[in-house]
């Protein structure tokens, strides 16, 4: 409390400048109205404001997909690459610069499908990175194809009968990983949550896997009962979890959840319904894999590199 | 005792070989390092199973290599057949007579454990392949390679190729004083009585040499007051990442391209650099790019299939200007085709292999010494041109020893720290220079330079557009690099004369072999010329006017071309060498080529054979080429 009271007075007398909300919008976002990744921006801005952290410090990674746009909206670096990549991009930003902070932006068939490989080993390399994924149930971009996430029988244009299989669950998926540090889900229909989440998720050291939950109001209208107005949701709580705000404790009922108990965390994973809100696993003793791999390497001056390389030449010269 | 006869040789190649999991390639290495020490010049190459432990005292468990040693300094390729083969039971000597590997009249060391072996069968192959080693002209050697080396050890596995070493030591003459030497460090890390032992059989099969062998091979050493280093050309990779400044390896295990990363893993942490193992070949190009986006270039090493994996990466690298580097160490394919064998198979890949238009800067060593060198310009290029550099190496290069001068360390490049000074708001992040289609790239973490760097076509803003002009406006930028990277190149240097009958075209590991060839066709006087390619994207200035000058050109590769003579193939479906396509393209000239795929290195008499039956010396018959294209209405 103290440290946090004397950084706010030095941040008044030494006059460090805060940054506005605005420094860290680009162009105007050209998604659907409706659609829940506005929502998201607008979350992530208020919390790179709050934190008052450098436009230019910040990286954004994102795959290809509706709300894979995002970086292009945040006026940080950003990197839009390819789709299903967006990890490894992030592992590799990471791995080389572990001083700028990282946040991947991914949809739902972006990260659990196409990039399904790359998203369990990220957790098990837990890189500190923020990683939201804006599942809308839905493939959007590509006009409303089945993503792993689509409920049972919904019909889309691959799948015009409906659905075959029951949807993937992304969070017991990832409770059941080795080295998972931070999971968390909320929704774009609860702000003050998504804020919150957001917010907890950022000061977590580690990966934080960030599942948001919203609809998509051209292809998937229907989703998450009309984007929350008909979805019933139980809210985790604990002393050090994500607070809910007492206007939204009328969408759900809430439920004391131990989030630094893996079993309580598995378990409140695989309940479906009413889906769990909040945080779910917290784990902040695992190391990241930058730290590891950076505490492991030397860093030598140039006459000990050249040395060394001597020395490892050495091994090969034969007269 | 007066010894075994001595005869002074100016070169000889051997062969070892022995089940997987005998030890043949430790004993080939210390063998090498014997000859190495000794100061002669040499090349070797492994000859190895591509499973661990195939069915014993089969010719697919044959495990060893080739060690072609020299007076001369230089040793440029694997050479021709080998004068000596030691082997460890007659499957693995089979192998090698299958393979065409071995000289008719070749000197045939063999373990004789096998003719008195209780099993039957093993006892009538053994006598089945000494016939057919003897009916071809060889000279059999039998020796107690089991037997012997019990007197020292209780199992025999872990010990005969040390004796085998010893045997070697005598019948090339060399200074047994050095055996204590090379033993200990290849041991290296090995209980002292492990080491103890090894050098103790060693010396055992030396003596029963000096006494037993009737005759002994000089290869005198031409000696240098260069140091030397012998290195196979993955471990020269390694040491050049480090040297060229990486600080980031990312990879996935592929054979021949992991021993890179073995060697580079073992010292990378040392110099401020680290390999990555990651999930897979598309994740690790992905966080090469990542780091290099970053602005710490990266590199990443895989082979022909994990080449496939990456190419969308490789669209990606092109598309956003990430310079990146990627070390191709190619092998026989498609599909897992040869994973332990050489083949030149993936330059059309590697200039063509992904989505759209993306042009990619495409070098290939022709040493191993090269290997070394050419991460450093690789790096080099990427950042200068921001552009995506393939390396083309091969599993020759890769697992074979060539002897080099040591590299002079103090003239390792310095690598500048990041630039992360701020741009002024507004700086564009492609600010393409419209003569070069050069700019500066913007590195996360420079104040000013925000914005997002984007998969989509984007224009000099780095906004994403989806307009006709603009898209040709980027396309053009991109490709505008290698034109300006082919103004700073030299035109090749031609080997032999300039001008002349045939010109033979190669690139990557087999220049040693051509260069051989050309030299001994014409000290028989025929008027051939090589030239060896080292930049295939872009390709070096000048190629026609060199072309000009010859009456034919060919070019030499390992990788698949139809025969002129195969049934169905005509001028119109011929498929050529990789090489030869692009060759033909580019300089419109008939361009025609020697491309196979045997799984191994040419040979350079396999070379002068193809030289002559193109120059119409019909004496020269090569088995592939019974039929002579003016039967097919081609002429050649």
């Amino acid at each position: 409390m103290i440290s946090t009271l004397a950084e706010k007075s030095l941040l008044e007398v030494c006059a460090i400048e805060q940054h506005s909300l605005d420094e860290y919008e680009s162009e105007m976002p050209r998604w659907c109205k409706g659609c829940g990744d506005h929502g998201v921006l607008a979350a992530l801005q208020r919390v790179l404001r709050k934190n008052n952290l450098e436009p230019e410090n910040v990286v954004a990674v994102s795959g290809i997909g509706c709300s894979s746009r995002l970086p292009h909206y945040l006026k940080t670096y950003g990197f839009h690459g390819i789709h299903g990549r967006a990890l490894p991009i992030s592992t590799g930003v990471r791995l080389a610069r572990p001083e700028l902070p990282v946040i991947t932006i991914m949809g739902d068939g972006d990260c659990f499908s196409i990039g399904g490989n790359h998203w369990l080993h990220a957790i098990r390399y837990n890189i500190n990175a923020l990683v939201l994924v804006l599942d809308n149930e839905v493939y959007a971009l590509t006009k409303m194809q089945a993503s792993p996430t689509t409920p049972a029988g919904t019909t889309t244009n691959t799948t015009p009968h409906g659905t075959y299989l029951q949807p993937l669950n992304p969070l017991s998926a990832v409770m059941g990983m080795t080295n998972i540090s931070f999971v968390a889900q909320t929704a774009t229909w609860l702000p003050a949550h998504l804020d919150e989440t957001i917010e907890k998720a950022w000061e977590h050291h580690g990966l934080s896997f960030v599942r948001i939950l919203q609809r998509c109001p051209v292809f998937m209208p229907k989703a998450f009962g009309e984007g929350g107005l008909n979805f019933p949701v139980v809210f985790l709580e604990h002393e050090d979890g994500i607070p809910v705000h007492p206007l939204l404790r009328k969408r759900g009922e809430s439920k004391a959840h131990n989030h630094r108990d893996i079993n309580d965390a598995q378990r409140a994973a695989v309940s479906v319904d009413p889906a769990p809100m909040g945080l779910l696993y917290r784990n902040a003793d695992l190391p990241a894999y930058e730290d590891i791999r950076w505490q492991r390497t030397d860093r030598p001056d140039r006459k000990t590199f050249l040395e060394r390389l001597d020395a490892a030449m050495d091994r090969y010269t034969v007269t | 005792m007066s010894g075994p006869r001595r005869t002074r040789l100016c070169e000889h190649t051997v062969e070892i070989v022995s089940d997987a999991g005998e030890g043949a390639q430790k004993a080939a290495i210390a063998f090498a390092q014997l000859c190495a020490k000794s100061g002669n010049g040499l090349w070797t190459v492994e000859i190895i199973p591509s499973e661990i432990r195939p069915p014993p005292h089969t010719t697919g468990s044959a495990s060893g290599n080739r060690i072609r040693l020299a007076e001369r300094e230089r040793v440029s390729n694997a050479g021709n057949k080998a004068d000596v083969v030691l082997a460890f039971n007659e499957m693995a000597l089979l192998s090698r007579l299958q393979a065409g590997s071995l000289a008719d009249d070749a000197l045939v060391l063999i373990d004789d454990q096998w003719a008195t072996h209780e099993v039957e069968a093993y006892r009538a192959s053994y006598r089945d392949v000494l016939a057919q080693a003897r009916t071809r002209g060889a000279t059999i050697l039998e020796i107690p390679l089991e037997r012997e080396t019990l007197r020292h050890v209780e199992d025999a596995q872990q010990g005969k190729n040390m004796f085998a070493v010893g045997v070697l030591c005598a019948l090339y003459c060399k200074d047994a004083s050095l055996l204590e030497g090379v033993i200990g460090g290849i041991f290296k890390g090995k209980s002292r009585a492990v080491i103890d032992v090894a050098i103790e059989l060693a010396g055992a099969g030396y003596r029963y040499g000096v006494e037993h062998l009737e005759q002994c091979f000089e290869i005198p050493s031409s000696p240098s007051d260069v140091a030397k280093v012998a290195m196979n050309g993955n471990t020269a990779l390694a040491l050049g990442a480090i040297s060229a400044g990486f600080e980031l390896c990312s990879m996935y295990p592929i054979t021949p391209a992991t021993s890179a990363s073995h060697a580079l893993s073992d010292l990378f942490e040392e110099f401020g650099g680290f390999v990555h193992q990651a999930e897979d070949e598309i994740a690790a190009i992905g966080v090469a790019l990542g780091a290099s986006y970053a602005g710490k270039t990266a590199l990443t090493i895989t082979s022909g299939p994990g080449m496939a994996l990456k190419t969308e990466f490789q669209g990606l690298a092109v598309m956003t200007e990430t310079p990146l580097v990627i070390v191709d160490v190619q092998r026989g394919g498609p599909s897992t085709g040869l994973p332990t064998k050489i083949e030149q198979s993936d330059l059309l890949h590697a200039l063509y292999g992904a989505p759209g238009d993306a042009p990619k800067v495409v070098m290939a060593p022709s040493t191993i010494e090269e290997c070394y060198y050419i991460l450093t310009v690789a790096r080099r290029i990427a950042e200068e041109f921001r552009m995506l550099v393939i390396v083309l190496s091969d599993a020759n290069l890769a697992t074979g020893q060539q002897l080099f001068d040591r590299p002079d360390i103090s003239q390792t490049p310095e690598q500048a720290p990041l630039d992360l000074s701020p741009v002024p708001p507004g700086t564009l992040p492609y600010d393409w220079d419209p003569n070069t289609g050069l700019s500066q790239r913007l590195i996360p973490g420079q104040p000013g330079g925000m914005g997002v760097t984007t998969s989509l076509n984007h224009d000099r803003d780095g906004k994403a557009c989806y307009d006709s002009e603009r898209n040709q406006r980027g396309h053009q930028m991109r490709s505008r690099k290698l034109a300006a990277l082919q103004q700073t190149l030299r035109p090749p240097q031609v080997h032999g004369a300039p001008e002349g009958d045939l010109l033979l075209v190669g690139w990557g590991s087999t220049r040693g072999a051509i260069e051989e060839a050309v030299d001994m066709a014409r000290e028989e006087g025929l008027a051939v010329s090589s030239l060896h390619i080292q930049f295939l994207s872009p390709l070096p200035p000048g190629l026609g006017d060199i072309f000009a000058k010859f009456d034919r050109v060919i070019t030499v590769e390992l990788n698949y071309s139809d025969d002129w003579n195969d049934p169905l193939i005509t001028r119109e479906n011929r498929r050529y060498g990789q090489l030869a396509w692009v060759l033909r393209a580019t300089t419109l000239i008939d361009i025609d080529c020697f491309a196979r795929v045997p799984g191994r290195p040419y040979m350079p008499v396999e070379i002068v054979g193809e030289v002559k039956r193109v120059l119409g010396d019909q004496q020269v018959k090569q088995s592939r080429t019974e039929t002579p294209a003016a039967a097919k209405g081609v002429s050649g």
